[in-house]
């Protein structure tokens, strides 16, 4: 790597005495002083300035192919490690294309922080080259936003974008500077730039009476659960969590995001709730008559039809954001405050419960759908995507980190990869971004170099973004690959069987051999036809010291049970039918053809 | 219903479109905006009057809130508050029909402020039922409106509500020693 080694070492000095330095060395110094050690950017004239004094600090720079998978990156090395993301731009079409991933980091509430050049604050709204009002366009999709241009206010700015992205809830932040202001030079102090501390949502409230109140709901409690989510992780409350579930025996539910947040083979783990979660999990929630909902908003694919949610459910939602509060469900006592705080000071009070006749009536609603799904497909010398999953689990030991596209592909893995740990699922939820799954494990594998990372991309999603590959070879990652082969945009095409006559309208898709794809890039890879291949593949994949990608050739029209459909109740959920169409043709791919 | 907000919020650029993005995004209408300097140099005071469900009142504060240039919130709608509009309105008028004006103006407390000799500028500030029922009365006279301007709704609660009475008064020196060493009994908003 170029920047490698020890030219780059920033004096330290600087952060000691004040300096005067131009405006592209106080963002650096600022990136490094808050503790950056990897950006993924792409440059350009207006944030040149800025890539001249990139060698003088130490901080690696990724060079990405598109600045969508710029900001997926930086969203993926938050969600793996905790730490700020950091993506960089340059002005007008480097900033426009970051705004998917902004969006998506916005949606999932991943701290993030962006950096765009802009044109020289003399020219600016003149329609200058390469201009356009970045901030305006993001206004909606971050957390907050600023347009900087002068030398002087980048050091604040950055060290308070920072702790903004990464307070309260988080979220991404974009910093715009001007081509002058990074240019010029002023005094860089960095203590002197700390921002007052973050200013807690003012209508935060988990005060002793609530919690009381809380508690007495559990006391009476005879169906509690726990709904686990995203803000699990964020918050740092695994372990609240689990000692939350196991001090009143609470079975949990997860959400798509929560998964990791507490243990997939804990026994009183049921698994993921929602559109396709586990039919005993949505109807444990329809018979609960207490749900404790830890750091998740009632997403629309989670409660299905609100009308009949939860019915018999009174709600206690401990949640940071007084806005998601009676948002789409209406709760009894709202806990609002960081998750982490209000369980630690819950956790003293917790009432005795018994749920044994509770948990066993669940274990009774599980009946043969616990073994149904992926026991019912047979080895027919067809692939199935959820063997693949299961496949993928067991040779990893559950110990890999997943970054998953969107649509069929990305259930399957939530559904049959079981998540022990945290941090170790990375998907797009809120947003459902296609083109997620490869950078964002590029990210996840540049925070955590040690650990195994995996992508899992449907044939759709993986062209939307396919181009980092070369990022891989350039940079020389080592991530696996897996491409989940349908022929078909799955998830579209699922909803076209079910809801539109089986008009397959613009969902089936050829797709380049990808392991050819792949042999381009200097990568090496598999294709497996047969369940035998996919274990072998993988196990290949795992002893290959580079990059490894493999091309899962999966049964074309196979879909996602159980699933609720958009606008029903939870309960009302569609079952796998016990036959299963046969003849579909393996895939093929431009080449085949 | 009509919901009314006062925010304080940092007098930087770009802050309006925030608050303004913020309801269009909501998919809440405002039904009028104020802006203007408060008693806090770099702190501007906005009155936001909202048409929109009862019950969303607190996802509108909350929502305000999460701007991080926002600093202060309060649903004066809920409490007792002084509500005023400034309205000018010119009126085509010549000198026979004048002194009709200048009664009108008498009974509603408004001022004339400008005389032309086709027409005469009305200066009223009130409710906004006080200002609707002299243009009524306009109309119904069968006056013509040549222009009308309305600022929007300023509201101020009545009285004193929040911890910045207290830190006020923690802060005079006369009254150091009734409040000293208390704790803080209520908080902002
Ligand atoms: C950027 C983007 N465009 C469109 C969609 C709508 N969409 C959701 S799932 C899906 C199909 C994905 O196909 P593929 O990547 O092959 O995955 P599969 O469902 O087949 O596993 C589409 C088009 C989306 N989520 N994101
Ligand atoms: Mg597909």
């Amino acid at each position: 790597m170029k920047n490698s080694g020890n030219a780059n070492q920033a004096d330290p000095a600087i952060y000691r005495h004040p300096t005067s330095l131009t405006g592209a060395e106080t963002l650096w110094a600022s990136l490094a002083g808050e503790g950056v050690r990897d950006v993924f950017g792409y440059p350009g004239g207006a944030i040149l300035p800025a890539y001249d004094a990139l060698r003088k600090f130490p901080i690696r720079h990724i060079l990405v192919r598109h600045e969508q998978g710029a900001a997926h990156m930086a969203d993926g090395y938050a969600r793996a490690s905790g730490r700020v993301g950091v993506a960089i731009a340059t002005s007008g079409p480097g900033a426009t294309n970051l705004v998917t991933g902004i969006a998506n980091a916005m949606m999932d509430s991943v701290p993030i922080v962006c950096i765009t050049g802009q044109v020289g604050s003399k020219v600016l709204g003149t329609d200058a080259f390469q201009e356009v009002d970045i901030t305006g366009i993001t206004l909606p999709i971050t957390k907050h936003n600023y347009l900087v241009s002068r030398t002087e206010d980048i050091a604040p700015t950055i060290r308070e974008a920072f702790l903004i992205a990464k307070s309260g809830r988080p979220g991404p932040v974009l910093v715009d500077i001007t081509k002058d202001a990074q240019q010029n030079s002023a005094i860089f102090d960095f203590n002197a730039a700390a921002p007052e501390a973050y200013r807690p949502h003012p209508m935060l409230r988990a005060d002793a009476a609530s919690i009381r109140e809380a508690i007495e709901l559990m006391r009476t409690a005879k169906r509690p659960l726990i709904l686990a989510g995203h803000g699990i992780l964020q918050s740092n409350a695994v372990a609240q969590v689990r000692a939350l579930a196991e001090r009143t025996q609470t079975p949990v539910a997860c959400t798509l995001l929560g998964l990791g947040a507490f243990p997939a083979s804990h026994p009183l783990n049921l698994g993921m709730m929602g559109m396709h979660g586990e039919s005993w999990v949505n109807q444990a929630i329809q018979q609960s008559d207490l749900l404790i909902a830890c750091g998740m908003r009632f997403d629309d694919r989670v409660t299905g039809t609100l009308a009949s949610y939860a019915p018999h459910a009174k709600k206690i939602h401990i949640e940071i954001d007084p806005s998601e509060i009676n948002k789409n469900v209406a709760v009894d006592v709202a806990l609002i405050g960081d998750l982490k705080d209000v369980l630690d000071a819950m956790l003293p009070e917790l009432p005795a419960m018994d749920t044994s006749a509770w948990r066993e009536a669940i274990d009774a609603m599980k009946g043969d759908a616990a073994v149904r799904d992926i026991q019912n497909l047979p080895d027919d010398g067809h692939l199935y995507a959820a063997h693949v999953m299961h496949d993928l689990w067991h040779a990893t030991g559950g110990n890999a980190v997943i970054a998953t596209d969107v649509g069929q592909h990305q259930m399957w893995e939530a559904q049959y990869y079981k998540h022990d740990h945290p941090r170790t699922l990375i998907t797009s939820g809120g947003a459902g971004t296609m083109g997620f799954a490869l950078p964002a494990a590029i990210g996840a594998k540049i925070a955590c170099p040690e650990k195994e990372v995996w992508v899992v991309a449907g044939d759709g999603g993986f062209q939307m973004t396919a181009s980092e590959l070369s990022t891989i070879a350039q940079e020389k990652i080592k991530i696996n690959i897996a491409v989940i082969n349908n022929g078909y945009l799955g998830m579209v095409r699922q909803w076209q069987e079910r809801f539109y006559d089986k008009n397959y309208e613009c969902t089936p898709l050829l797709s380049p051999d990808f392991v050819k794809l792949a042999d381009a890039h200097g990568i090496a890879g598999a294709t497996a036809r047969t369940r035998g291949e996919a274990v072998a593949a993988i196990e290949a994949a795992r002893q290959h010291e580079g990059a490894f990608l493999i091309d899962f050739r999966v049964e074309q029209e196979d879909s996602v049970y159980p699933m609720v459909p958009a606008g029903a109740a939870l309960h009302e959920m569609i079952r796998r039918p016990q036959s299963k169409p046969r003849n579909n043709p393996l895939v093929e791919t431009a080449s085949d053809a | 219903m009509l919901h009314t907000f006062v925010a304080l919020v940092e007098n930087k650029p770009g802050v309006l479109t925030r608050v303004a993005s913020l309801f269009r995004r909501l998919n809440i209408n405002i039904t009028s905006l104020t802006v203007g300097e408060s008693e806090r140099a770099d702190v501007s005071r906005m009155t936001i009057v909202a048409e929109a469900a009862p019950d969303r009142a607190h996802r509108m504060m909350a929502s305000l809130y999460k701007l991080e240039n926002v600093l202060e919130v309060d649903d004066v709608g809920r409490h007792s508050a002084v509500v005023r509009e400034l309205a000018m309105v010119k009126v085509a008028a010549g000198p026979q029909t004048r002194a009709h004006l200048f009664e009108l103006a008498k009974v509603f407390h408004a001022r004339i402020v400008d005389l032309a000799p086709e027409s005469l500028m009305l200066e009223i500030t009130g409710g906004a039922s006080k200002i609707e029922g002299l243009v009524q009365v306009l109309v119904e006279s069968n006056y013509k409106i040549l222009e009308m301007a309305r600022t929007g709704r300023m509201a101020m609660r009545r009285g004193q509500h929040t911890s910045r009475v207290l830190e006020a008064l923690r802060e005079a020196p006369s009254s150091q020693s009734v409040l000293a060493g208390k704790p803080k009994q209520a908080t902002a908003g």
